[in-house]
């Protein structure tokens, strides 16, 4: 009796060390793996060279992206915008005077800051709206009630609601397959293109700037953004409400 | 026995509400598994059949919560030795392309009404 408990221990002893030195013999599994191709980074930001960027170029980007998101353009105030036109003085309203050269009616590019310190994630009551680890907010389509409160929340204006079903405003020919629409009663806004940058690719507006908007990393010293911060003038929107932006805008 | 009279017909109108569905259904077609266009150029599915018949529902459930929260792109499946993008368009519906020959039949035969293609689109 005495030596067989001895023996088990010994052999759950030498399981147990076996198990702990290559835990994969316990079972390789089917389940979730990280993609290897993905961009990672430790907090995601984009640099917005207001001396490149044109009208053509905006409109090229704000293009690239609805297109890849399914964007529908409906004719009235209850359009869905995800990027757009915004001239200075209504994004910089807070950094401007009315004697402002030339700058004060050009139309800027304006989107979701993907803030630090996001309100819109504060009152969502189901968790539909989240920062990521790199510090995108995301929306989670499948869970928004509808409820508008990030809406109301964002101080600036980067959410729309779908007052409509999306599909009456798309063409069912010109639909990219790999992104959803959305539908009737959900919020939606810029995702820094999350599911891009998790297949390796970049951003949508940044591929069709032609090097008028920068993203990178911007805990790295090293990467464009923090190079160009460091060396021009920028700006970011309403720094004084403490949300925190991401977007910079180069002056 | 006291209120036979009453207690007797209350059970037997008891008994006959709650047979309903067996009588309802007499004479009534049994159900049969629908038949599904399987696709042609694939032997198998990244999961068993019976796996897949009885959880696809949970699976992409925690496929999407995976997928979009939790930072996961991929499945890696035993049965094929290969991973998979957790993606109902990119994955699912690249092989099961017709969605009238194999996703509604069984749906519309068990009545059930996923609104996933509410926003996913078919291909």
């Amino acid at each position: 009796m005495k030596n067989s408990r001895r023996k088990f221990i010994k052999f759950a002893g030498m399981a147990a060390l076996g198990w702990s030195i290559c835990p994969s013999l316990a079972g390789a599994r089917s389940g979730p793996r990280q993609s290897a191709d993905r961009l990672r980074a430790e907090r995601w930001a984009m640099v917005i060279d207001s001396e490149k960027l044109n009208d053509e170029l905006m409109d090229k980007c704000i293009e690239a992206c609805h297109k890849l998101h399914n964007v529908p353009d409906i004719p009235n105030d209850q359009n869905i915008k995800w990027i757009w036109k915004e001239p200075f003085y209504n994004l910089f309203h807070d950094q401007s005077h009315g004697y402002l050269k030339d700058k004060k009616s050009i139309p800027f590019l304006s989107l979701c800051n993907h803030c630090d310190n996001p309100p819109c994630v504060r009152v969502c009551p189901t968790q539909a709206t989240f920062s990521r680890d790199d510090g995108i907010v995301l929306m989670d389509f499948h869970r928004c009630i509808g409820c508008r409160f990030c809406m109301a929340g964002c101080p600036y204006g980067s959410r729309s609601f779908n007052y409509f079903n999306p599909r009456n405003f798309l063409d069912d020919d010109q639909l990219v397959h790999d992104y959803p629409t959305r539908e009737m009663g959900v919020v939606e806004k810029c995702e820094f293109c999350a599911h891009l940058l998790d297949q390796g690719d970049m951003p949508a507006c940044v591929e069709a700037s032609e090097g008028a908007i920068l993203f990178g990393d911007l805990n790295d010293p090293n990467s464009d953004v923090r190079k160009v911060l460091r060396e021009r003038y920028s700006l970011v929107r309403k720094p004084k409400l403490g949300t925190d932006p991401q977007v910079y805008y180069l002056i | 026995m006291y209120d036979a009279n009453k207690i007797i017909p209350g059970l037997i109108i008891f008994a006959l509400f709650m047979t309903f569905p067996f009588w309802y259904n007499l004479g009534a077609e049994a159900y049969s598994t629908p038949e599904l266009e399987l696709p042609e150029d694939y032997e198998r599915c990244i999961e068993s059949t019976e796996f897949m018949r009885a959880e696809h529902m949970n699976m992409l459930d925690e496929w999407r919560d995976l997928y979009v929260r939790e930072g996961y792109q991929e499945y890696w499946s035993e049965l094929k030795q290969e991973s998979y993008p957790m993606s109902l368009t990119k994955t699912c519906m690249y092989c099961h392309s017709d969605k009238e020959e194999f996703c509604d039949r069984c749906h519309n035969a068990t009545a059930v009404d996923p609104y996933c293609w509410d926003c996913h689109i078919e291909p």
